[in-house]
């Protein structure tokens, strides 16, 4: 038994040593999830910030000049033009100079004061529908504020919403995205390269040779994986790292939490991957399914960038098998929410469950090899 | 010219012959723009959202009724408790609470104002952010139709003192209506606006990267040494190689455009043959990189690392899925130089706006000179390194 454990061991740092050697891969492997949370924390933006707005007013006075300045007033909007006729807006929508544009009727004013109906029309380009919507919502919100207004000096009746942004009181798209980035992250490191090298000691015949030494399957499996492991572990704290030092993401609750359940995840992630290099023959098909079988669904079936509440049913329904999609709830749970075991037990018993089944599959999927 | 046509000969079967290859060729980018055009977006459609309606008066119901009649909102649970509603945020049951605070009716009937409290659950704060304006817009709307019930019903019901102090009788309030339209997209499809995009990507994991791992698989093998010391040219070697992964990805393109039409029904305003000539120019640079990466990577997983790394930054940043107006001015200068960002440009202008040659010249223009550097650079270092 000694000469076992002393076996596995050695066969642990020979696994060590050859990701360490292969310097190119090891440095990617370091620098990806710093690179990562800067490049998503600085360019990535899934609001709308600066919205052109053009004006077609075709009888100026006081109050189109007033819900005009609104506009221009607003942080959010730039009045890009303003012209008398709706003719010029073809040619500003087909440039991509404005994104939506707002028609007063002639004699706004007028109307206003005599109470009869006074017909605003928004005019938005729609080819880009996510944010053409926000666009359009932002839009009717400074509408309605300055209708609010108008109405309270004339007496008429305001509700005012008191509103409270919890979690994240700054709209911070970096707060959202770094939870899944972890996610994506570990996911890269676990379930793609042991697929990969598996696969290739697969490949060059060398796992057999593993397969008659005196190591049991089991031990060569933690061999293969357990330098893996630390690797991910050491990822997810220079991720965090890099979000809270640079932009200040919180980490409102228990860090060891956080902590033990990336490793949960990260060991759901490894024995996908010893699963996918039993199934699979060759190096690139490996590559392959673990691309297909673990980068896509855990980036766009997660939660982490597009909200699943979006999806259309079929692909809600596979969601609940991508593993990314548990972890992420738990670690923006931990992270933003501030909350601990006592909201997330479902998501990890999810993940527990699925590191059993996986864990059963690969082993059995594993085995035949050694007849 | 008859070495070259032998190694296409080659080229050809070998890709063919390979069933992983195949089917990373014509069922992944199937699947690929099936899963992406319909879980590619940001539209939150609907709040899930806790009532808790301390006030019980027609009017609190009123609030109620009004925001979930615009099926943004979706009423899932409700209480007296604030506590209950915030231990289902907790459990992220719902994404906001509404409370309606006791007294609300009486405090619009008597002083024309009264507040509602909206939690959202901000993580995604772009989200929160739209839904928060449609809540403020519908609130508005609403307070201006109780405005204009009050005034009729504020004479017989307010007697005496409080009737004086309400000055302007409510008949003159103003009315605004707004309404909405969508320029080339209508319906506001979103699929319509991603699929285009989709397709540069599908283009671009063919052409770069079975590019790279096609040249460093041979490395590997070790039959690349046994090729350069035939009198095969670099030139017609770099052909026979980048032609037939340059067909396939036009066949794919093809491929991708007939289901774009046939399951998603998106419009082709412009000219097909624009979009084709585009591509053409666009492969030259993707080709050209996939070749550059084979000749840093020693080994096929090397290979796929770089390309992954490489084409991940190239596709987050050039405004397939997030605009790229909104990045900072930094990002938004390199975006000038990532072929992805004026390919997926092009794709849409043409096919969703109908945009003519002269409309996309500058990114036809910017793809021709990215492909010029980017192969001129691959050749030069694939000439160096084995040399």
């Amino acid at each position: 038994m000694a000469s076992r454990s002393s076996a596995l061991r050695a066969f642990v740092l020979k696994e060590t040593r050859h990701i360490l050697r292969d310097r190119q891969t090891l440095v990617i492997l370091l620098l990806l999830p710093v690179a990562m949370v800067v490049l998503f924390g600085f360019a990535l933006r899934n609001d709308v910030t600066n919205v052109r707005i053009a004006v077609v007013d075709p009888t100026p006075d006081h109050a189109t000049i007033a819900l005009r300045s609104r506009f221009a007033g607003n942080p959010r909007f730039t009045v890009v033009a303003v012209s008398p006729s709706t003719r010029d807006l073809e040619s500003l929508f087909r440039r991509g100079a404005a994104d939506i544009a707002l028609v007063f009727p002639s004699g706004f004013a007028g109307r206003l004061a005599e109470g009869s109906p006074a017909n605003l029309l928004l005019i938005g380009d729609a080819s880009d529908p996510n944010s053409g919507s926000a666009t359009a919502a932002y839009t009717g919100a400074v509408i309605a504020h300055y209708r609010a207004d108008v109405g309270a000096t004339s007496g008429a009746v305001q509700i005012v919403p008191q509103l409270r942004m919890r979690f994240n009181p700054t709209l911070e798209s970096v707060n959202l995205f770094v939870p899944g980035l972890i996610a994506l992250v570990l996911t890269l490191v676990t379930a793609i390269m042991t697929a990969i090298s598996l696969s290739r000691e697969k490949e060059r015949g060398t796992l057999e040779i593993l397969l008659v030494s005196p190591l049991r399957p089991w031990q060569i499996i933690m061999g293969k994986v357990l330098p893996y492991l630390l690797l991910a572990l050491a990822n997810v704290v220079t991720a965090l790292l890099a979000a809270s030092l640079v932009f200040h993401v919180p980490i409102r609750g228990s860090i060891t939490l956080l902590i033990g359940a990336s490793v949960l995840y990260s060991m759901v992630g490894l024995a996908l991957g010893v699963l996918i290099a039993a199934l699979t023959s060759s190096q690139r098909a490996a590559m392959l399914g673990a691309v297909a079988g673990t980068m896509l669904p855990n980036t766009l079936l997660s939660g982490m960038i597009f909200p699943i509440a979006s999806l259309p049913g079929w692909l809600r329904v596979i969601t609940y098998v991508v593993p990314a999609r548990w972890f992420i709830v738990v670690a923006r749970g931990v992270m933003l929410q501030g909350v601990g075991v006592v909201y997330l037990w479902r998501e990890l018993a999810v993940l527990v469950l699925m590191l059993a089944i996986l864990l059963i599959a690969a082993v059995r999927s594993f085995r035949p090899r050694l007849a | 010219m008859r070495a070259l046509r032998f190694l296409l000969q080659k080229e050809f079967r070998q890709i063919l012959r390979d069933r992983t290859i195949v089917g990373m060729l014509f069922i992944m980018p199937i699947v690929q723009l099936l899963v992406l055009a319909n879980a590619v977006t940001f539209e939150v459609r609907s709040a899930r959202t806790y009532v808790v309606d301390a006030d019980h008066s027609s009017m609190s119901r009123g609030v109620v009724n009004r925001l979930g009649a615009s099926g943004r909102f979706v009423f899932t649970e409700s209480s007296q408790s604030m506590r209950l509603a915030d231990d289902a945020m907790l459990a992220r049951r719902v994404d906001m609470i509404l409370m309606i605070p006791h007294g609300f009716e009486e405090d619009i009937v008597r002083q024309r104002r009264a507040p509602v409290q909206i939690v959202f659950n901000a993580e995604d704060g772009a989200a929160a952010g739209v839904m928060q304006s449609y809540a403020s817009t519908i609130l508005a709307s609403y307070a201006a139709e109780l405005g204009a019930q009050l005034g009729v019903l504020a004479s017989p019901l307010a007697a005496g003192a409080e009737a004086s102090a309400d000055p302007v009788p409510v008949r003159g309030h103003p009315v605004i209506d707004v309404s909405r339209r969508g320029w080339y997209n209508e319906s506001l499809d979103y699929r319509e606006y991603m699929v285009p995009g989709i397709l540069v990507v599908l283009v671009t994991i063919v052409g770069t990267l079975l590019t790279a791992m096609n040249i460093v698989r041979e490395k590997e093998a070790g039959t690349l040494d046994q090729l350069n010391v035939t009198p095969v040219s670099r030139w017609t070697f770099i052909a026979a190689k980048l032609i037939p992964l340059w067909s396939f990805a036009m066949l794919d393109l093809a491929l991708g455009l007939i289901v774009a039409r046939l399951v998603f029904g998106i419009p082709m305003l412009g000219s097909l043959l624009l979009v084709f000539f585009a591509a053409t120019i666009y492969l030259v640079g993707a080709l050209g990189i996939g070749l550059w990466i084979s000749t840093v990577a020693e080994t096929q997983q090397q290979a796929m690392f770089v390309t992954f790394s490489l084409l991940m930054v190239y596709l987050l940043m050039s405004g397939l899925f997030t605009p790229i107006r909104g990045m900072p001015q930094w990002a938004q200068w390199t975006a000038e130089i990532n072929p992805i960002a004026h390919f997926v440009a092009l794709m849409r202008a043409v096919l969703l706006k109908g945009a003519g040659l002269r409309d996309v010249a500058h990114h036809l223009v910017a793809l021709a000179l990215i492909g010029i550097v980017a192969l001129g650079v691959a050749v030069r270092k694939y000439r160096k390194q084995s040399a």
